[in-house]
């Protein structure tokens, strides 16, 4: 209850400063929208569908991406976890290479791939990949070791040892991984698609800057944000609460 | 000295059961010599293969520590252990009779030796010889059902055939009721009759115990002691059982081995024929403690001595019970 009322006040004294200082009128109201502008322009955007189309663009590439980033990263980070001379060789490139902002990669994609879908999707893979990689590196080691040793003890080896055994026993130490994972992948899909005109949400977002229409962007950011948020909070939370359930693990907070 | 427990050259005359025989136990010098009981693990005298259910045959292990010193862990073991015997290890923490195990079940290489299965060398893990952790080896990500039908699942066995063996082997544990549990909700006791049910499941020959209830309190022990001796006596199953624990390795086995300190030998072995079912507080099963814990004990005080050179400050008793605390 007393979460509910701070949430409420918070967000209520949120919306009034914004409100004064749009209503105030310092800034010409088509550079500092007002609240209700950007609700008209979400409803505007959802109206003539331009907005499904961008989000149902964004999602399809940024799941194809992320699943790609999840397959692969598991890959490597097993390969990096079991094998001594990748883990010193790799493992440390893997590390510096995640301080490259992935859209670095973007000049590249574009010579490799040309100017379509599969550059974005590059971006988006190599934004994540590395976050899934060095949870799984990571997983791979945390998970204890006996885990492995029952089951090769009771007959899984090779596929099945790592499908029955070793990835749900280290999914625990993994999951916050997968979720700063997806959080690169969405980020660089937007950030990619900001750069392409491509349909996406990123596309309707400069849209909005080049009809100089404030409301639009603010409309777009806020969509981008409850998007991120609602997969974090709905799979993710959700995949961590079952993990938790399942191991007789105690939530965090 | 007590007239229940004999070492194997005081005692020739062991009811003789097919395929063994008791002139020659593993570690007599030469047949018909007078066997030693202290460190006869070096002069072994090899048995002929397809004698025993498990056979370790001269087993070396060694390996590298991070000085880059080598160390032998486990030196020239020889033991023959029947169908249907009930075997148990005991020594000194870092003895290598954990390490033991593990070589029987495959899970890793001796450097030089053999460890037979029928007489046929085991190569890698084989569901013929199921393993029992100490503890957290049960997939928590698993229901208890799901557990206990893991390895059969592992072997392609059919769904229908499955879900009838693992509501017969929960029956046996007594918890047919928890089958949809997961495992953090039971208790210690519990997990571990789950971890014995879901190696039952398999149906291996050899159950490997790797101090199973040494994590348990004194009640939960004695009563998984009895339904471990009633379930061994339904299954009829070998049992390798490795504890630190004398008088619970007393109470459960026909035979009980005793390890040295680094490198781990076999020091001697003591067969148990005290009637079952035996009580951990049976004066005879005290008495019989007694004396293996009187040669347990230089193992000990090696093993400590070690600890103490190696800078670590163990704090040591010996309970009551028998159960070395280091």
């Amino acid at each position: 209850m007393k979460r509910a009322a701070r949430f409420v006040i918070f967000y209520a004294a949120l919306f009034g400063l914004w409100t004064l200082l749009a209503e105030l009128k310092i800034w010409p109201p088509y550079l500092f929208p007002t609240p209700w502008g950007v609700g008209e322009a979400l409803y505007a955007g959802f109206q003539d569908h331009t907005y499904w189309i961008a989000i149902r663009v964004s999602m399809e590439r940024v799941l194809i991406g992320y699943a790609i980033s999840v397959v692969l990263g598991m890959i490597l980070g097993l390969g990096v976890a079991s094998n001594k001379f990748l883990e010193e060789t790799m493992g440390g490139l893997l590390v510096s290479l995640q301080s490259l902002p992935s859209i670095c990669w973007w000049p590249l994609a574009l010579l490799w791939f040309g100017l379509n879908q599969n550059a974005i999707l590059f971006v988006v893979v190599m934004g994540s990949l590395l976050s899934v990689t060095l949870a799984m590196e990571d997983g791979r080691k945390q998970m204890p070791k006996i885990f492995g040793q029952a089951g090769r003890n009771l007959g899984a080896k090779g596929f099945k040892l790592f499908w029955y055994v070793l990835l749900p026993a280290s999914l625990p130490f993994i999951v916050s991984g997968l979720k700063q994972g997806w959080a690169f992948a969405w980020r660089s899909l937007i950030t990619a698609e900001m750069l392409y005109l491509s349909l996406g949400l990123g596309q309707v977002l400069m849209m909005g800057r080049d009809l100089n229409d404030m409301s639009a962007v603010i409309a777009v950011m806020i969509l981008i944000i409850a998007l991120g948020y609602i997969v974090d909070g709905i799979v993710f939370k959700g995949m961590e609460r079952h993990l938790q359930n399942k191991w007789g693990l105690t939530s965090a907070t | 000295m007590s007239t229940n427990v004999q070492k194997f050259s005081d005692q020739f005359p062991i009811p003789v059961e097919p395929g063994f025989d008791p002139r020659f136990p593993v570690h007599a010098g030469a047949p018909g010599g007078k066997v030693g009981p202290v460190s006869v693990g070096r002069v072994a005298r090899p048995v002929s293969p397809g004698v025993s259910k498990v056979g370790l045959s001269e087993i070396c292990l060694s390996y590298r520590t991070q000085k880059g010193e080598r160390l032998l862990a486990l030196d020239h073991i020889n033991l023959q252990v029947r169908a249907g015997e009930f075997v148990c290890i005991v020594g000194p923490s870092g003895c290598g009779k954990s390490t033991l195990l593990h070589l029987i079940a495959g899970l890793h290489q001796q450097t030089s030796g053999q460890v037979l299965i029928d007489g046929k060398p085991v190569q890698g893990p084989g569901t013929d010889r199921i393993m029992i952790f100490q503890e957290h080896a049960l997939f928590p990500w698993l229901t208890v059902g799901q557990n206990v039908e893991f390895g059969m699942k592992m072997k392609g066995v059919p769904k229908a055939e499955r879900e009838e063996k693992t509501r017969y082997y929960l029956k046996l544990v007594h918890l047919a009721k928890f089958e949809k549990s997961y495992i953090h909700q039971l208790s210690g006791g519990m997990r571990q009759r789950v971890a014995i049910a879901r190696a039952l499941a398999t149906e291996p020959d050899v159950l490997l115990m790797d101090e199973p209830f040494a994590a348990l309190d004194a009640q939960t022990r004695d009563l998984l002691h009895d339904e471990l001796e009633r379930i061994w006596s339904e299954t009829g199953r070998t049992i390798i059982f490795v504890t630190h624990n004398v008088r619970e390795a007393i109470r459960l086995g026909d035979r009980v081995v005793l390890m040295t300190f680094r490198p781990g030998r076999v020091k001697s072995e003591f067969l148990v024929d005290l009637p079952r079912p035996r009580h951990l507080e049976d004066p005879d099963v005290a008495r019989t403690a007694r004396e293996i814990l009187d040669e347990l004990r230089e193992e000990i005080n090696r093993s400590l001595e070690a600890e103490y050179k190696e800078g670590v400050r163990p704090h040591v008793e010996t309970d009551v019970e028998g159960e070395v605390r280091v």
